[in-house]
């Protein structure tokens, strides 16, 4: 199949209309498939209709009309203009975007703005200002645990979220028991950090600043 | 300011401000995502159309045809470049492959076409339209197959292609009682910075402004006009700040002329950033070498012989990695030799990242110590002092500016309990674990760079520095204000520090552990202009002049410093320059890591458990942020020893692995708590700040400490990098 040259020219129109729309591209594919045509450009994607999607975002409600193609990264970076949230990867492989919906941690370079209609967004601009930092922002200062600063707005919502979900009793891949209430330990603050890569390598700082934080809540 | 000996005293020894392990400066913005980055100027450049950059799918060869009428007609498009669009473009001084390809491919990924479009969504899914048909060539992807016929290659313009040697080598490594002779190798590296590649290009009439991701302002700005063939003076370059470099954004990169051709084109704003997958095979990456270590030695474990030989692979016209420069510098020896080879490959640009030359060269120096001091029954930290020099082994009457390895190495071992090391291999567990530690000597050379800066007195009494430095996560912004701070006698709240834009003064850029001592030398050559300006409009002689507590002070007259900014704001400035105090010295840093591993007996598993670096590296301008400079190093350390390695597919010419998923590089659960210590010294033949760079050492030989733990665990050494467990797997020690 490799070696195929019809199926490789239709296979880029595949994936042009994948972007679009999974089910144009499958009937793409198949078409391709029985005719073989060598020649046949790709069908045209239909241009896809905006979509309106309401989300409140540290705590202002936000009206948008969206291409259903964008990300929920997008909408926040590119629509409203929230750049504290990074794109480091854009494929969930990096933790930069990472921003809370309803109080969960999630990539938001993973999910489309249009799935969450009516949900409930926090990103770092949402957890402190310059003036006024949120404790884990002042204990990433104090502890260092940044360097060029690009993955530093996800590892520090991951690190609230984390705190969160150890309180909440949610286990992960290193607690010890799937029943006992997670305890805010080094090890376990760092698997769950896992997901928030940071090449500038702060993890020993980072690690400093959240147990600062869980010791205060503790 | 020239600076062509020793410095005596001066205000920055006063260490008031400099020398303070203060918060960064940019923290708050950073941690409250208000820090502007390339990608991310909306103000500035607002109703930016958006650009994608279209990548080659073959390694070397033709485009034979592209259609890119699908593209142009779907929606929202607004322009599509291509080479034959764009016209002739120039090539930048330091790139060496074209940042714009076609009909020519030099390699996988390089950019053929740019999509512009009104949304990122309606460019990247018409970007997916443009049709190409290649004629591929055929390519040299195999670096052990080229490296057999690959000549000698020079690691500088300035010295001829040849082996160095001191002394005879062959015949002393023949006549010496003690031997080793083995093959390392080291992998293909990407920087793998979190911030991809990205530039904002806007027009106005025959003026570009471009923000950008870039750690040197000055070579991105003349390279990029060099590329577009206009004068540099119409390009505004501007990198406030950048989300990690690594050495893979010294260079301008095609985002920022994909930028500047998609706006021309599409006549608005265009911002482009990589995609991550596209940037591994578009950029540049540290090339993979091919290393051969000798060492000779007398019985009582003094080095007579010494040879490193290296060989590594690029494009045509491209340049070896210098694997071998420690060698020539680290240890005594009479006899030495050290070599490089280039074979032409047709993978994607190697290039520098982060102690390039160093990194893998003391990734297989360190483990060659390592097994030498095995081999003469001797401690690997007291066979690294037996061999210790205080001057330059090629030219004895060169010394070193200072140099203190062997209190490294003894203080580190002394704090890490060292001497609990069983140094028979494989002895030691706890539980499932087999337990070991490792040692090695961190080396890189301090270089510096004419460096210039503006300072402004203002009328608030607030000092402003301007200067084309960028901070890359190193901390330029807080020790560049710690240093005017310190000059003018002022708290560091009343510096303002304005970094990365092209029209602000020349300075070192961000690159070879060169920034912190030049960018800040360049201020404090600035300063001392500002301070004499100040004492004239005061009436004071500026010889006795005193700076300090936001006070001039002379004899037993004192005034505010903003006095005398009351009639006009105070600007100067002015660019630090360098004599040759590094011919007459060699001005090297220095250090120990001590690593220590759990490997888990049953699955191979390697974990780090303990990590310590002792450093010397002059004056530490602010010991927080350097010491997350030594800790963020020995990170990517572990990275390059356990993990890190690009996957060459040898048959069509790319790095497979293009991703952070399929790339692998240290998480938290990785990197365990990490101590740094520094040497408490000021060397004062490298600047008036004493200080030298700490960026890279970190780095060099943290690889080769974590090898080394690995094998006195288990036994088993491996000599190519990464240390995976299927390298070691099936000759563990047998399990009870």
């Amino acid at each position: 199949m490799p070696n195929s040259p019809e199926i490789s020219i239709s296979r880029r129109g595949v994936l042009a209309g994948s972007a679009a729309s999974a089910v144009i591209a499958a009937t793409t594919a198949g078409a391709a498939q029985r005719a073989a045509p060598a020649t046949l450009a790709p069908l045209p994607a239909p241009a896809p209709q905006p979509m309106p999607v309401s989300l409140t975002v540290n705590g202002k409600v936000q009206r948008l009309s969206l291409d259903p193609r964008t990300t929920l990264l997008d909408a926040l970076r590119e629509h409203l203009h929230l750049t504290g949230t990074k794109k480091g990867c854009d494929h969930g492989q990096c933790g930069a975007c990472t921003v809370m919906v309803e109080g969960v941690r999630i990539n938001s370079c993973l999910s489309l703005a249009v799935m969450h209609e009516g949900d409930t967004i926090t990103t770092i601009e949402g957890l402190g200002t310059p003036d006024k930092l949120h404790p884990m922002q002042a204990a990433f200062v104090k502890h260092d645990g940044y360097q060029c600063g690009y993955c530093t707005p996800g590892q520090i919502c991951s690190a609230v979220a984390v705190l969160d979900e150890i309180k909440r009793g949610v286990p992960s891949h290193v607690s010890v028991s799937l029943t006992d209430h997670p305890q805010a330990t080094n090890i376990e603050m760092r698997e769950r950090m896992s997901g928030n890569i940071c090449r500038c390598g702060a993890y020993s700082n980072i690690a400093e600043a959240m147990a600062e934080i869980a010791g205060e809540n503790a | 300011m020239k600076f062509d000996t020793p410095a005596g005293t001066n205000p920055i020894d006063r260490m008031k401000v400099v020398g303070k392990p203060l918060d960064r400066i940019d923290g708050p913005a950073k941690t409250t995502g208000m820090a502007p980055y390339a990608y991310e100027h909306h103000r500035e450049a607002p109703n930016a159309a958006y650009g994608y950059i279209v990548g080659a799918a073959i390694a070397k060869g033709r485009i034979s045809s592209m259609n890119v009428a699908d593209a142009k007609a779907a929606p929202g498009v607004l322009a599509v470049v291509t080479a034959s669009e764009a016209g002739k473009l120039g090539k930048g001084k330091y790139n060496t492959a074209k940042l714009l390809g076609g009909p020519e491919i030099d390699h996988y990924h390089q950019a053929i076409a740019v999509v512009v479009a009104e949304t990122f969504e309606q460019a990247r899914a018409a970007a997916g339209l443009v049709r190409v048909s290649y004629a591929r060539a055929t390519g040299r992807f195999d670096l052990e197959e080229a490296l057999k016929t690959a000549p000698l290659a020079s690691g500088s313009q300035d010295t001829p292609p040849k082996p160095d040697r001191v002394g005879d080598f062959e015949q002393a490594f023949a006549a010496a009682p003690v031997k080793l002779d083995a093959r390392y190798t080291t992998p293909d590296h990407s920087h793998a910075m979190m911030e991809p590649f990205a530039s904002i290009a806007a027009w106005e009439g025959d003026r570009l402004n471009v923000w950008t991701s870039n750690q040197m302002i000055d070579w991105g700005r003349t390279d990029l006009a060099t590329t577009l063939g206009m004068p540099k003076e119409k390009i505004r370059f501007m990198s406030p700040y950048v989300g990690g470099g690594f050495g893979g954004k010294l260079f301008l990169r095609t985002d920022a002329v994909m930028a500047a051709l998609g706006a021309k084109a599409a006549g608005r704003p265009v911002k482009v950033a990589m995609s991550r997958p596209f940037l591994m095979n578009n950029t540049t990456h540290r090339p993979a070498t091919r290393q051969r270590i000798r060492i000779g030695a007398n019985r009582d474990g003094k080095i007579t012989a010494i040879a490193h030989e290296s060989g590594s692979g690029d494009l045509p016209n491209g340049r070896p990695e210098t694997a071998v420069t420690q060698t020539r510098l680290l240890y005594a020896g009479a006899n030495r030799l050290t070599s490089l080879r280039l074979a032409v490959l047709d993978l994607p640009e190697g290039n520098s990242m982060r102690a390039p030359g160093e990194a893998p060269g003391m990734m297989a120096l360190e483990v060659a110590m390592d097994e030498m001091a095995e081999t003469l029954g001797l401690d690997p930290v007291e066979f690294r002092i037996r061999n210790d020099t205080q001057v330059d082994p090629a030219k004895p009457e060169r010394r070193f500016s200072q140099r203190n390895l062997v209190r490294c190495l003894r203080e580190g071992a002394d704090r890490f309990g060292w001497t609990r090391r069983n140094a028979q291999p494989a002895q030691v567990s706890d539980g499932r674990w087999l337990v070991g530690m490792g040692v090695a000597a961190a080396f890189r050379n301090h270089v510096s760079l004419p460096s210039g800066a503006r300072v402004r007195l203002g009328q608030d009494g607030i000092v402003t520095v301007e200067t084309d430095m960028t901070d890359i996560g190193t901390g330029s912004y807080t020790i560049i204000a710690q240093t005017a701070a310190e000059m003018m006698g002022l708290p560091i709240e009343r510096v303002v520090v304005k970094l990365g834009d092209s029209s602000f003064p020349v300075s070192s850029g961000s690159g070879g552990q060169f920034g912190a001592g030049s960018s800040t030398s360049g201020v404090y050559a600035a300063c001392v202009k500002l301070r004499d300006a100040v004492a004239q409009r005061l009436g004071y002689s500026s010889a006795d002049a005193v700076f300090d507590g936001g006070k001039v002070r002379s004899g037993n007259r004192s005034t505010d410093l903003a006095e005398a900014a009351r009639a006009g704001e105070l600007v100067v400035e002015d660019t630090m320059e360098w004599g040759d105090l590094d011919k007459t010295y060699q001005q090297s840093t220095f250090g120990a890591h001590f690593v220590e591993v759990g490997v888990d007996r049953f699955t191979g598993m390697i974990r780090i458990r303990r990590m310590l670096a002792v450093a010397e590296a002059g004056r530490i301008l602010n010991p927080k942020s350097a010491r997350s400079q030594m800790i963020g190093a020995m990170t990517m350390g572990v990275g390059g020893a356990l993990m890190e390695e690009l996957a060459v597919d040898k048959r069509f010419g790319f790095f497979v692995n293009h991703d952070l998923a399929g790339y692998e590089v240290p998480v938290h659960a990785d990197i365990p708590h990490q101590e740094v210590i520094f040497l408490e010294e000021v060397d004062p033949t490298v600047s008036p700040m004493k200080a030298k760079g700490i960026g890279e050492l970190g780095l060099c030989g943290v690889g080769a400490a974590v090898a080394n733990a690995v094998y006195n665990a288990t036994g088993v050494r491996v000599r190519d990098y990464p240390v995976t467990l299927d390298k070691h797997l099936d000759r563990l020690p047998a399990v009870a």
